[in-house]
């Protein structure tokens, strides 16, 4: 067991963990956060998209050891005094998913690509999401969401 | 599937790093940003019994101006070299390269010299750093040694770095001034190539004076492409030079075979990606 202290969604959490114990297992089963899914055995799908220390990663990549000291936010800390973030607000706005599976990691990384560009092109917005799959193939809507997102200023 | 239990260790200097590593041998693997290797021990196709995490060992990372070379450390994320204004304009084909690896998530994670070691041969960052002639530069117990490009890629996921070592920087002459593209065939989004080729050249009043071509996915290492070099040296940068040049792309090459395409499906690609990818850099040279 190694021990780890961490910041999840504002929180300041500390657990012994196995060192095996991936981000996502410790997200879901350790802390109960299961807004941030697990979709593939690969790392290539995204659903498990959540920010370490601001940036985005795959979170069935990382160990939990890997994020010692580090700050951690899921879907689940997105919210702000109980308004959704813009992104999430988009994605209800445009219907911006079908089953909502891939839902979680688009949104994380819909924030992650507007931080970077906020004011994305369609085609910018295609090559900033192609690390997370939509099964539903609803990627049509997922992109108008993230470009009215955008036109709200949601990059903040 | 996890991985298999392992012990965990984070030395936070490269001393403390090889030691572990000379303690505990060949059960031991090193930890880069684990883009790689995590997929790999959660398939279990390895279960090494200790980890040993570079992450907390600051020297490894970052980017400096050393003269005539670009010293990169191994422990710099990709999105680190992406956007890093040094490596765009000494080492440009670097900058083509690492921009259409994989997708944005794992390019925050995943390391220069974590996928220079993997030395996957469908890997993108081993043409370029063939065709720069990068310069690895490598500590082990009895010291520092510096190995080439050339010499570096041994095999299939196989390098020159040994058991008990670990690849610290790596160092790339500059090429300020070269024009240079990495033209990537893929069949789906945030993949590796099916065969990519890097190219970069120095072109004088049309001319080209010097080129610099590797090959990727074009056999069990990334390859350089030296008779489409040869062919290219004095030649206009015009379409029926580069084409006649090209032509030579698959000399001396071991393309696989698989579900992508087959050997010859892959030898023609490599002309067709050659032509593109010179054209390209001297375009924009
Ligand atoms: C979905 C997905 C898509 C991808 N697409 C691409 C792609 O299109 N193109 C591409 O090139 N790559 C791709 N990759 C792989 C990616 O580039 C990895 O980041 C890279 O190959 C490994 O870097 P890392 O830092 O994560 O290394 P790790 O995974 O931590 O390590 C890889 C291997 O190198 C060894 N190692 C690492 N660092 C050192 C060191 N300093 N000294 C000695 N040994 C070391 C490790 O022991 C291990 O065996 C993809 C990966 C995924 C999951
Ligand atoms: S569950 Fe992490 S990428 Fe699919
Ligand atoms: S909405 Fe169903 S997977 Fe995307």
């Amino acid at each position: 067991m190694t021990r780890i202290n961490l910041t999840v969604d504002g929180s300041k959490v500390s657990d012994d963990v196995e060192p095996r114990m991936l981000l996502v297992q410790y997200l879901r089963e350790k802390l109960g956060k299961t807004g941030t899914v697990i979709g593939c055995d690969t790392s290539n799908c995204g659903a498990c998209t959540v920010h370490l220390d601001g940036t985005s990663v795959k979170s069935c990549n990382v160990l939990a050891v890997q994020a010692d000291g580090s700050e951690v936010t899921t879907i689940e800390g997105l919210a702000k005094d109980g308004e959704l973030h813009q992104v999430q607000k988009s994605f209800r706005e445009c219907h911006g998913l079908q089953c909502g599976f891939c839902t979680p990691g688009m949104i994380m990384q819909s924030v992650d690509l507007l931080k970077e560009n906020p004011d994305p092109t369609e085609q910018e917005i295609r090559v900033g999401l192609e690390g997370n799959l939509c099964r539903c193939t609803g990627y049509h809507n997922i992109v108008k969401s993230v470009q009215h997102a955008a036109a709200q200023g949601g990059a903040q | 599937m996890i991985p298999a239990p392992f012990d965990y260790l984070a030395p936070t200097t490269v001393e403390e790093a090889l030691a572990a590593l000379g303690q505990h041998g060949d059960d031991a693997k090193i930890l880069a940003g684990g883009q790689s290797l995590l997929p790999v021990l959660r398939m279990r196709l390895n279960a090494p019994e200790v980890v040993i995490d570079l992450g907390k060992i600051d020297s490894l990372r970052g980017i400096r101006d050393d003269g005539d070379a670009l010293v990169i450390g191994a422990m710099t994320q990709h999105s680190v070299v992406e956007h890093d204004a040094l490596v765009a304009e000494h080492t440009t084909l670097i900058s083509k390269a690492v921009e259409h690896l994989a997708d944005h998530q794992i390019r925050h994670r995943g390391t220069f010299g974590g996928a220079l070691a993997h030395a996957d041969p469908a890997g993108d960052l081993g043409a370029p750093a063939l065709a720069l002639e990068a310069q690895f530069v490598i500590a082990g117990p009895g010291g520092t040694r510096t190995v080439a490009a050339d010499d570096f890629f041994v095999d299939l996921f196989e390098t020159a770095i040994g058991e008990d070592e670990i690849l610290t920087e790596i160092r790339v002459p500059k090429h300020t001034g070269w024009g240079a593209t990495y033209e990537k065939f893929v069949r789906v989004a945030h993949q590796w190539p099916i065969v990519a080729v890097a190219a970069t050249v120095r072109v004088e009043g049309g001319t080209i004076a010097e080129a610099r071509v590797g090959l990727t996915n074009m056999g069990s290492t990334p390859l350089r492409a030296r008779a489409v070099e040869a062919a290219l040296v004095g030649q206009p940068a015009t379409e029926d030079a580069v084409r006649a040049a090209a032509a030579h792309a698959a000399e001396g090459t071991n393309p696989p075979s698989d579900l992508n395409g087959e050997a010859a499906y892959r030898s023609h690609l490599a002309t067709v990606l050659v032509r593109r990818a010179v054209l390209s850099a001297a375009g924009s040279s």
